[in-house]
């Protein structure tokens, strides 16, 4: 039960055999930026919990259902009452930068990495 | 300091204080916890203020509620009104919440006094308390040790005698792990029994919030109080259930006990000597112990360290630096958001991102994410079998006891490997707790873990007041 199955044979770059490039790819997704030790570091450091993973990557487990929640309640709703809000004046003061009762942000728009 | 039901009974009975008592607590950290640390922040002008309002009410003859003048430490990922709340890191340093965690107020009608906020792992993201962006937690028996983690602060305040209580979050052991390696007790409630709001999420389906105490009976206190469902929580669940409290101390006669090598093989012999005893002598009180093997648990680190960190990796996409907490400027809105995340992230945090971000990724969900949600299932349904011949599984919490600072913060795998036993009861949704049991080689505290099955915290509150009866003093 404890042996390390062989990962699937999903070719070169599959489950178990992640990249550099994985790595800067995954980083730009989640906005981080890496310097290249960081990148080399990070490769390592997931591949080895990857590698780790291979023994549920390799288990034939097409018979079950996946389950996102350990108990699952359906429609939950709560009574349509008006209630107070969280107070805004206080929403804001929490925020690095407001103007006229909104966050404001840098330029948005035609800098999509 | 004395225990939470001996205090709370002596200040409702106005032979104590509850100024008295937080005047001690705060003194008690003062003194102690430079060398500890498992305090961010305390918080003595509202908590003198909280106490002399009890202790008015107890003069108006006015009940403050069952756990009045009792101290208690809060995680800092527990939401505070006006009050920091960091998580434990650089990202939300200086944040003050616009408003309470639940538990926050429930505490507040049991007459709780909220001392500080504790020390953890950047977003509850570790095993020892190491990942703070504050500085470590130091093990209250030995300087040298961790207290473990992701709660260590909450756990080494109980242990340090600073609080009779604390609260912590687990969501792979967070509250059951450091309570082992500090010597307490710690506890984690069914998925649903107490309401998530206002604890800031890392990964939403297996969080959840529990007690720290030095006695079960006083963690039950502690549980009893801040249990129950909350419309502002979706996934609360319905019914309040019975006290648990009433049932510590019903010994455990003819309870069906499951010995679990499967939790317990792969921890140290000392570690594992000590759960054996603790099983003699559940046997030796008139309970049923017999061996269940559930071979599936060895899958349970893998499944986690993938569901966990994908879950995280969606929740922690609001540190954007728009809203709340820092901002470090860019020229556009994508540069400022990276610029933000990479400052204010540390390196564990930065590591469940990316492993979570890429078991989500297109080509890798099916092979990771949903094969790790399958497995998932799989644990589930075999809990549904060890629970069909036993009342209650019984195993270790954690592999070893506090292991030395510094001795696995550079290696994820190693320190993952500490949640290999806890694991499981947060995949399942299920009920857990570590009681103190012993001592390993090294004179430091062992934990022993006492699983139920979803719902039945009085059942094992009770199991674990008996762990707690035959422990070696």
């Amino acid at each position: 039960m404890n042996s390390r199955p062989e990962p699937r044979p999903d070719g070169g770059d599959g489950p178990g055999h992640l990249t550099r490039d994985d790595v800067v790819h995954v980083a730009r997704l989640a906005r981080l930026e890496l310097s290249d030790e960081e990148v080399s570091l990070f490769t390592a450091q997931l591949r080895t919990v990857l590698d780790h993973a291979a023994d549920v990557a390799a288990l034939d487990l097409a018979h079950l259902e996946p389950s996102s929640h350990p108990i699952p309640i359906e429609n939950v709703l709560r009574p349509d009452e008006v209630q107070p809000c969280l107070d805004r004046a206080e929403v804001l003061a929490a925020a690095p930068s407001v103007e006229d009762h909104r966050f404001r942000v840098p330029r948005i728009g035609g800098e999509a990495p | 300091m004395s225990g939470a039901s001996a205090i709370g009974a002596a200040v409702r009975a106005g032979e104590r204080s509850a100024r008295a008592v937080t005047e001690e607590a705060l003194a008690a950290v003062e003194v102690g916890d430079a060398d500890v640390h498992a305090f961010l922040l305390t918080l003595p002008d509202e908590a003198l203020a909280h106490a002399d309002a009890i202790d008015a009410s107890v003069a108006q003859g006015r009940d403050p509620g069952p756990l009045a003048g009792v101290p208690v430490a809060l995680k800092d990922n527990l939401c505070t009104r006006g009050i920091p709340t960091t998580c434990g890191s650089r990202i939300l340093e200086g944040w003050r919440p616009p408003y309470d965690a639940t538990v926050v107020e429930k505490l507040r009608s049991a007459g709780a006094i909220a001392l500080g906020k504790t020390n953890m792992d950047e977003f509850a993201m570790g095993s020892s308390t190491e990942n703070s962006a504050f500085g470590p937690t130091r093990n209250p028996h030995r300087g040298d040790r961790v207290p473990g983690g992701s709660s260590g602060g909450s756990a080494a305040s109980v242990a340090a005698g600073f609080t009779p209580l604390g609260l912590g979050s687990d969501t792979g052991g967070s509250i059951r792990q450091p309570a082992a390696l500090c010597g307490v007790v710690g506890m984690k409630p069914t998925y649903g029994r107490v309401s998530r709001y206002g604890l800031v999420a890392f990964a939403s389906s297996l969080d959840q919030i529990g007690p720290f105490a030095g006695r079960v009976e006083d963690a039950a206190l502690l549980f009893d109080a801040i249990a129950g469902p909350d419309p502002r929580d979706s996934t609360s669940l319905p019914g309040a259930g019975p006290p648990t409290a009433p049932s510590v101390g019903r010994g455990v006669e003819g309870v069906r006990v499951g010995l679990c090598p499967d939790l317990i093989d792969g921890c140290a012999r000392d570690v594992a000597a000590r759960v054996y005893e603790a099983a003699e002598a559940l046997a030796a009180a008139g309970a049923k112990v017999d061996e269940v093997r559930v071979p599936e648990f060895a899958y349970g680190l893998s499944a986690y360290y993938l569901i966990a960190p994908a879950e995280a990796s969606s929740n922690l996409a609001r540190y954007d630096g728009v809203r709340y907490g820092l901002r470090i400027d860019a020229d556009d809105a994508a540069a400022m958001n990276t610029a933000t995340r990479t400052a204010g992230f540390g390196a564990e945090v930065k590591r469940r991102i990316m492993l979570g971000t890429y078991a989500l990724s297109a080509g890798y969900y099916d092979a990771y994410y949903a094969q790790a949600q399958r497995v998932r299932t799989m644990v589930m349904q075999a809990f549904e079998r060890a629970y069909a011949s036993v009342d209650v599984l019984l195993g270790a919490t954690a592999p070893t006891t506090a292991f030395a600072l510094g001795a696995k913060v550079d290696d994820p795998m190693a320190m993952y490997m500490n949640d290999v036993c806890t694991i499981p009861s947060n995949l399942s949704g299920h009920p857990s707790v570590s009681v103190p049991f012993g001592v390993g080689d090294d004179g430091l505290p062992v934990g022993v873990q006492v699983l139920a099955p979803a719902l039945q915290e009085a059942l094992l509150f009770q199991v674990a007041g008996a762990v707690e009866a035959a422990a070696p003093a």
